[in-house]
């Protein structure tokens, strides 16, 4: 009985593999259509496949299938041109699980690039979302977008333009971001409000702000956590920042490396980070008024270690910036640490507050009384920071048949 | 004889079917694959679709979402022997086999609301045993077929505007994942305007006007509903008998609330605009952007208490410009009205530096 149960469940799946279809789409005059309409269509299994070629779209698209993969030609042959849109938030918007967007380039939106809400296991795989002009305050905010997701692979993906950051990754859990490309943004990478996130293989450059680790308040989803960011290269980012005013990114300061910011359990290492004017890494907490009494506003089990870090901190371009370098030689130390550690609302210093392990200094520590207080700053350099042992957050784990997905 | 007998009988037949039209055809609506032209549900007697069908109720609401100046004709529809279930709070229980139907159109001249109409679209909302379904249905030339398109469409409307000048409106037929995205709790599909709250008023029914919840109850369309009177009202946002701040606050969670509340699609902005919402700064007020990119307009805070030039809100409802202009969908023209209110009860709030 047992093994005609099993014999059944054999068959249910090899009918449903057998009835997973194709539908084709190409360019031409009714792309718009015909692309929205093989998204509409599309059953679980079925896998949506553009032809190579020009796709000339005046809407935003969007996808709410579980179970299907979009599929161009590569990120060179089939282009989503967004230039002409008349509406919609992002070029993309994806609200399904199980979806895999491969091998296309998608371009000039008026909004975001490839937005995923609310998904679970959405993969990103050899894609290019451009803002062809350059760097521009007009550009889209996020170039690859998704938030409130879970189980989320970023994979051989680049990112050119965007307003805010490049590569966006909010309010989600279980994060693989790998072998990426992020430049000509404001932040090339970021990672907020999110949970369990590798960032590795990557190369951020280019932009104001290399890779931004953060958490902001009055968000569902707050407390990140468990983040590792390892073997990027995080060069040359000099791109002027472009951010429109009121984003949290358009106080990152130019020329900056790895900035963390009021996240927890985030370790940095086996970087190189070299070229960033303003500083290789820093750690800072939030520095605007907030209104949560859930929100822990202090950068916590922060671990450096190991990273090759080139020429850094030379021009530093934040408030007080030139002051310190004066003080520290003429150029900033890698490391540098706001040194806040008491939460303004209770005056009070939280459990886990300064705990860091900044052994690849040396590092500057600004002791600051309070978030952004830079005239208070009593800085101090030493060779290390912190003598805590902070275990690394476990690799991070996608379910085996995303995995097997990336490369 | 007995062909004239025949003859006769089929006189019979469509003088019968003249005096009652086949009623509406609820297997069409409930079949797996939608109608191919809106005609195949019978909700209209005619072929225009203006005269509903027996049993096809018209419906307004307090305050509704902006759309581009089209007007708008909502319909319900229940099936024979069953009833929606009241709710106190959110959409009412809508029963199987149940549409939701809205039919938008343009005067020739939008001071002249009731002349020269054309419709452009019909969309409905139909209520299956496994949950809600979202079709638009657009109209020829003629004004007699409406056929479904499924992936949205772009249509050109001319007409003249509130100021006596030429208008062309870049018209959007949403596609079906675009109708979620605004009809979206958790998720699901679901309605948006026919709540309580928002059908707590008169309604000019052919034989009088009425307050819609009692007129539905005493047609026997709704079951568990208090008098009109103890069930929650949302003020009519063009009403300016009504207090400044509850016409603002109808008017934001008619043309907001639908994404912009916690199990909505912007719930991840945090900022939440529905009625029910009472936090300051979920409401906005001193709330940072998230995502706004360059939709910040280089501003601050969502919401500057007295000073609209300096809130986000206000600038993103000023803008028809795709990745500024709030909402995303469902209108590229700016509602100057919509717009003047909200400015107004900006201004109104008390500034937190005084």
């Amino acid at each position: 009985m047992k093994r005609l149960a099993l014999a059944a469940a054999a068959l249910a799946l090899a009918g449903q593999a057998a009835e997973a279809k194709t539908l084709k789409v190409s360019p031409g005059d009714d792309a718009q259509e015909q692309l929205q309409t093989a998204l509409l269509d599309a059953k679980p299994g079925d896998v949506v496949r553009l032809a190579p070629g020009r796709y000339v779209l005046v809407d935003g698209l969007s996808l709410d299938v579980d179970d299907v993969t979009v599929r161009g030609a590569g990120p060179d042959k089939t282009v989503l041109s967004f230039a002409g849109q008349k509406g919609a938030g992002e070029g993309l918007l994806i609200t399904s699980d199980r979806v895999t967007v491969r091998d296309l380039a998608v371009e000039d939106t008026r909004g975001d690039g490839i937005k995923a809400k609310g998904s679970d296991q959405i993969s990103f795989l050899n894609l290019r979302v451009e803002w062809t002009g350059g760097p521009n305050e007009k550009n889209g905010a996020y170039g690859v977008y998704p938030v409130s997701s879970t189980n989320v692979l970023i994979d051989k993906v680049t990112v050119r333009g965007a307003s805010d950051a490049g590569i966006y990754v909010g309010q989600s859990r279980n994060i693989v971001l790998k072998n990426s490309t992020a430049e000509f943004n404001v932040a090339g990478i970021e990672i907020e409000n999110s949970m369990n996130a590798d960032v590795f293989d990557n190369l951020a450059t280019r932009n104001a702000g290399g890779i931004l680790i953060f958490d902001l308040p009055g968000l569902p989803q707050m407390g990140g956590h468990s983040t590792r960011v390892f073997r990027n290269k995080v060069v040359q980012n000099d791109t002027p920042n472009f951010a429109p005013k009121g984003n949290i990114v358009a106080g990152v300061p130019t020329g900056t490396g790895v900035m963390v910011m009021a996240n927890r359990d985030v370790h940095v290492f086996e970087n190189e980070i070299a070229e960033n004017q303003s500083a290789a890494i820093m750690l800072v907490a939030y520095t605007q008024a907030f209104d949560d009494a859930n929100y822990n506003p202090l950068p916590r089990e922060i671990v450096v270690r190991d990273n090759v870090i080139g020429r850094n901190g030379w021009a530093p371009q934040f408030p007080g910036g030139a002051e310190l370098a004066q003080m520290t030689g003429g150029v900033l130390p890698p490391v540098m640490w706001d040194g806040v550690t008491v939460d303004p609302r209770s005056g009070e210093t939280p459990a886990g507050a300064g705990k860091v392990m900044l052994s690849n200094g040396p590092v500057l520590n600004l002791n600051l009384p309070a978030a952004g207080a830079m005239d208070r700053a009593r800085p101090s350099v030493t060779p290390t920071l912190g003598a805590e042992t902070l275990p690394e957050p476990a690799a991070v784990v996608l379910p085996p048949a995303q995995a097997a997905l990336g490369s | 004889m007995r062909r004239a007998r025949g003859l006769l009988a089929a006189l019979a037949a469509a003088w019968l079917l003249g005096a009652a039209p086949a009623p509406v055809a609820l297997d069409a609506l409930l079949s797996e694959a939608p109608a191919a032209s809106l005609d195949a549900y019978r909700l209209f007697r005619d072929a225009g679709g203006l005269e509903p069908n027996a049993g096809v109720t018209p419906y307004a609401l307090n305050t509704p979402l902006f759309s581009d100046y089209a007007e708008k004709r909502r319909f319900v529809f229940v099936p024979p022997g069953a009833r929606v279930g009241y709710r106190q709070s959110g959409a009412f229980d809508f029963p199987v086999g149940s549409v939701l139907v809205k039919t938008f159109a343009y005067p020739a001249d939008l001071r002249r609301p009731a002349e020269k109409i054309r419709l452009v679209e019909t969309r409905l909302l139909i209520r299956k045993r496994e949950g809600w379904t979202a079709l638009a249905y657009v109209w020829n030339a003629e004004q007699n077929r409406a056929v479904l398109k499924r992936a949205g469409a772009r249509l050109s409307i001319e007409a003249t505007d509130r100021h006596g000048a030429p208008l062309t409106i870049d018209y959007a037929v949403p596609n079906a994942n675009q109708c979620k995205e605004c009809h979206s709790l958790d998720g699901e599909l679901s309605p948006i305007g026919p709540k309580a709250r928002n059908l707590n008023g008169d309604f000019a029914y052919p034989e009088g006007a009425e307050n819609q919840l009692a007129h539905w109850r005493r047609i026997g369309l709704l079951e568990g509903a208090p008098d009109a009177s103890s069930a929650p009202r949302t003020a009519r946002w063009d009403d300016e008998t009504e207090p400044l701040a509850a016409r603002a606050r109808a008017y934001l969670d008619a043309n907001c609330g639908h994404c912009h509340n916690p199990a909505g699609i912007a719930g991840n902005s945090g900022l939440f605009l529905n009625l029910e919402e009472d936090r300051p700064s979920a409401l906005g007020f001193g709330k940072r952007p998230v995502a706004a990119g360059r939709g910040s307009g280089g501003l601050e805070v969502s919401i500057a208490p007295g000073l609209p030039d300096q809130s986000i809100l206000v600038h993103r409802m000023a803008s028809n410009e795709p990745g500024v202009m709030m909402p995303e969908l469902g209108r590229s023209l700016v509602d100057e009205d919509g717009l003047a209110l909200i400015r107004a009860y900006v201004s109104s709030l008390p500034r937190a530096d005084r």
